[in-house]
């Protein structure tokens, strides 16, 4: 007698790899992969055919030609003698600088407008709910593209700024004036911030394919040491409570460390500002940031801030109010109860959005190209692209090196995440 | 003793004193404001921060608002306006430019004669849309559909329509009113004929080719029903989509002409480079949203998927998509197309935009919905399968529906990005209503230097779409909300 569990025992059917269960998964997996290794090999007979029937090939030889063109915002020494390559870093390097200092400042202001936005206050409740939505719902080119135009018109002209002897004599005030005590000009060119120089600097060191500057690297090579030492004085105050109970007081040391050493090299450097200051018709000295830079990192600023915002209060009202109830009756002051309960939750919940907004924000430098700022985009997918005539070349590797900086930061993140999470049993 | 004490009291109170209204600071205004505004150190500088915020901008803001000219012909002209009204420091807004130039917002370089098309195309897409936002209510369906009636008879009759067009237009949005009335899940058949009446509406020519073109679709459930029974279910479907696919390669052109040459009825034609402003960014945005979501549902259903290829390749396409910036995806559509199709091949720049825009929007939209798929407990796969159901129609009658709704607020946003991420469609050469109109009124001698007004006119409307989109989203959230909390 057979079971009606039994597999049939009768042979294998042609049939059976449509309609049993067994086999079926095979036979679609076995079909879609056949119409994918299609797919590419179309897409790559086209390309091929494609690039035969205009005389080109596909290589990065043209990476190494010379690049010819200048770039405005230079982090590393770059002049249009340099190759192609070398404009494609400034290029990186000039979207990772909005990048970072983009998701700094979005977080510090999206964390006080998402905080605010929870406060009793009414009045600024609500004014926090109408920046939140009105930046949410107005696409980000507007923003950047607003910016650079109030940056660029309305900003006063250099000759604005000049005290002549006439005004002096009648008690006129210039048109103009620097702000921060005299130490930044905002001008219809761009903005005049002082710059940092070193009397007795350490000079650079020459490698041969590239120079280091090495005043950069022993300052951070100092505040790296300082980090690590004051790590270690925590520790040991903690080793300490927990052997004794009673915790040695280390905020003055760590002050010590953390500041000291970094003060003393630059004292010892001969530090120094260069203030800007006008001559003939413009500014000279300091560095001249252009109104891309300052508007694209405004506006990407402004736009993601509003975004953690509503994250932020997401976040902070998923925690029950039973949880700061019980951090109350354990007779934990309320700063305590925000940093051991409160905040150790919250960021659970915070962390996985934060990091796709910290993405979208290092996706959305690419809009510089709205303000014509040099980033990866405007180099090696702008001008590089358009002179050498490589669109394919310099498309898949401006997506490659997208692709990789996306992953690299989601990757940092969740590794970040994975050590904040709940750790399940 | 007690007899004593009591004769000795003077005076007894008989009946109760009415309660004492609460003191001055513990009711009304003043309470609110004490509690709301003032309760502490802390709060009372934010309140004042607050005035201060709103003094400041008032105070730039608001005359430069109420000394908003709006009729001139130049910015300067607006300017001496502003100035012999309000002196010569005071600033004004210059709406006149608006005025004078709305249509390019709005139409792009569309031709004037034809605005009726559009604007007919746009009060339709809320009759289409009607039947999927509010679906049987028969009160919503009526009242949005009133809407639109009223609209089509405003704006056709603004834009100059003929009068067989007003005619068409009205008994078509009456007839659905009925319809309404009877039998409001017939609607949806409009629904689904809309996309190719509103490409024959924009693009204009010949009648035949959206007709011949969904006749593919005809085709395809054709075949299915002939063959399934024959082949059975899978096969079957395979063999539709083949059919429908040889319809549209071979079959289509030659039919359309011949239909052509036999009954000619065509409206004029409007290429591509003529769309603009608000027109393409909708264009855009409705194709792109409507198209995305059920790319999103295969490619999240992929993700979960036991079958390890189907799930690598969702994977490799989800991450790729999500690491790029759209803006490296507009240029493969206007740059590397060339490569990747065979040689000779060139279509529509607007439809290689919108299909890059429908991918990127989706593989986002995957993500969310896996959230969705994540959150449902597993007690509802597994219930699933006890009942007996396969695959596709566990998907489709337990998973999804509980899938999607969790989602909900996450695929809007999704779709309010998309329709936001339309504006980038400027980097590729079209008009779109930030930076392509605005570039053109602003290089205008007579606009040259005006920044605030188109800013703040665009911004409005985009604002006013993506709020109203997110509004509609909550209304959904509640509607469909079934625990009871």
């Amino acid at each position: 007698m057979t079971m009606a569990t039994d597999s049939p025992k009768d042979g294998f059917r042609l049939s059976m790899l449509i309609y049993d269960t067994r086999y079926r998964s095979y036979t679609i997996q076995i079909v879609v992969l056949i119409l994918f290794a299609l797919a590419v090999a179309w897409l790559l007979n086209n390309t091929v055919q494609n690039l035969a029937a205009r005389g080109k090939e596909f290589n990065f030889g043209f990476l190494w030609q010379r690049a010819g063109y200048d770039i405005g915002q230079q982090l590393i020494p770059y002049n249009n003698d340099d190759n192609h390559f070398r404009a494609l870093l400034i290029g990186l390097l000039n979207t990772l600088v909005v990048a970072v200092l983009g998701c700094i400042f979005a977080t510090i202001l999206g964390v006080i407008v998402g905080v605010l936005r929870l406060s009793g206050n009414w009045l600024v409740s609500r004014l926090m709910t109408v920046y939140v939505e009105m930046f949410r719902n107005v696409p980000l080119l507007l923003w950047i593209l607003l910016s650079y135009v109030i940056l660029s018109e309305v900003t006063p002209q250099p000759r604005d700024f000049r005290v002549t002897d006439e005004m002096i004599a009648a008690g006129e005030e210039p048109a103009a004036s620097m702000m921060f005590f005299d130490t930044v000009a905002v001008t219809n060119r761009g903005t005049n911030i002082p710059s940092a120089l070193f009397e007795r600097g350490l000079g650079t060191l020459d490698l041969g394919f590239m120079s280091l500057n090495l005043d950069f690297w022993a300052i951070l090579a100092v505040i790296v040491a300082s980090i690590y030492v004051n790590r270690r004085i925590v520790h040991s105050a903690r080793a300490t409570q927990e052997a004794t109970g009673v915790r040695p007081v280390t905020w003055w040391k760590s002050i010590l460390v953390l500041f000291g050493p970094v003060i003393a090299l630059i004292v010892a450097m001969g530090f120094h500002l260069e203030i800007p200051e006008l001559k003939g018709f413009n500014f000279q000295g300091g560095i001249l940031v252009a109104h891309s830079f300052t508007a694209l990192l405004i506006a990407l600023t402004l736009y993601t801030a509003a975004f953690i915002a509503e994250i932020v209060r997401a976040g902070i009202q998923a925690i029950s109010r039973g949880q700061s109830e019980a951090a109350f009756a354990l007779g934990l002051r309320p700063n305590r109860t925000m940093s051991l309960i409160i905040l150790p939750q919250a960021l659970r919940v915070i962390i996985p959005p934060l990091i796709s907004q910290y993405l979208n924000l290092t996706k959305n430098t690419s809009l510089g190209i709205a303000v014509s700022y040099l980033d990866l985009r405007g180099t090696l997918g702008g001008i590089t692209l358009n002179q050498t005539g490589r669109e394919l070349e310099c498309m898949l590797l401006m997506m490659l090196i997208y692709l990789s900086i996306s992953l690299m930061i989601s990757a940092v993140m969740n590794m970040y995440n994975n050590s904040v999470q709940l750790k399940a049993r | 003793m007690s007899e004593t004490h009591a004769q000795t009291v003077g005076f007894t109170r008989n009946d109760m004193l009415p309660p004492l209204p609460p003191p001055v600071t513990e009711r009304g205004a003043i309470k609110w404001l004490r509690e709301n505004l003032f309760s502490t150190p802390l709060n009372i500088a934010l309140t004042l921060f607050g005035i201060a915020v709103i003094y400041l901008l008032l105070q730039s803001a608001l005359p430069w608002w109420l000394n908003s000219v709006w009729n001139a012909e130049s910015l300067s002209q607006c300017r001496e306006i502003v100035a012999a009204n309000a002196g010569p420091d005071a600033s004004g807004a210059c709406w006149a430019m608006i005025r004078e130039r709305w249509h390019q917002f709005l139409f792009g370089f569309y031709p004037p004669e034809e605005w009726w098309r559009p604007v007919l195309a746009f009060g339709l897409l809320f009759a289409a849309l009607a039947p999927v936002l509010y679906s049987g209510q028969k009160r919503s369906l009526t009242i949005l559909l009133c809407g639109v009636l009223a609209y089509l008879v405003l704006t056709l009759y603004l834009a100059g329509a003929s009068g067989v067009v007003f005619a068409l237009a009205l008994l078509l949005v009456l007839g659905m009113l009925g319809l309404a009335q009877v039998q409001p899940g017939k609607l949806l058949w409009f629904t689904l004929l809309y996309p190719a009446l509103t490409f024959w509406l924009l693009w204009g020519g010949s009648i035949w080719s959206p007709i011949v073109a969904m006749a593919g679709f005809a085709v395809l459930y054709g075949v299915f029903r002939l063959a399934s029974p024959l082949i059975g279910l899978a096969p079957a479907a395979g063999a539709g989509v083949v059919a429908a696919v040889l319809w549209w390669l071979y079959i289509d052109v030659p039919v359309v002409e011949m239909l052509q040459s036999a009954l000619p009825f065509s409206i004029p034609a409007i290429a591509s480079d003529q769309f603009g402003g608000f027109l393409l960014a909708i264009v855009i945005g409705v194709t792109g949203i409507s198209f995305s979501l059920p790319i999103g549902i295969l490619l999240a259903l992929g993700r979960q998927s036991d079958m390890l290829i189907v799930k690598w390749l969702s994977v490799g396409f989800i991450e790729f998509i999500r690491g790029v910036p759209l803006i490296t995806l507009l240029f493969t559509a206007s740059l590397l197309l060339q490569y990747f199709l065979p040689p000779g091949t060139n279509f529509d720049i607007i439809l290689r935009v919108i299909i890059l825009v429908t991918l990127f929007a989706a593989a986002y939209l995957a993500e969310v919905i896996r959230g969705g798929l994540a959150a449902l407990p597993s007690g509802q796969y597994e219930a699933a399968d006890a009942l007996g159901l396969d695959y596709w129609r566990a998907q489709r009658l337990i998973i999804l529906p509980q899938a999607l709704k969790i989602s909900i607020p996450a695929i809007v946003s999704t779709f309010i990005g998309l329709f936001k991420d339309t504006t980038l469609v400027a980097f590729v050469g079209l008009m779109d209503p930030l930076k392509g109109v605005t570039q053109i009124v602003r290089a205008d001698i007579d606009w040259k230097g005006i920044y605030w007004e188109p800013y703040i006119f665009v911004g409005a409307i985009f604002f006013l779409i993506c709020f109203g989109m997110s509004r509609y989203s909550m209304y959904l959230e509640r509607k469909l909300k079934t625990d009871h909390r």
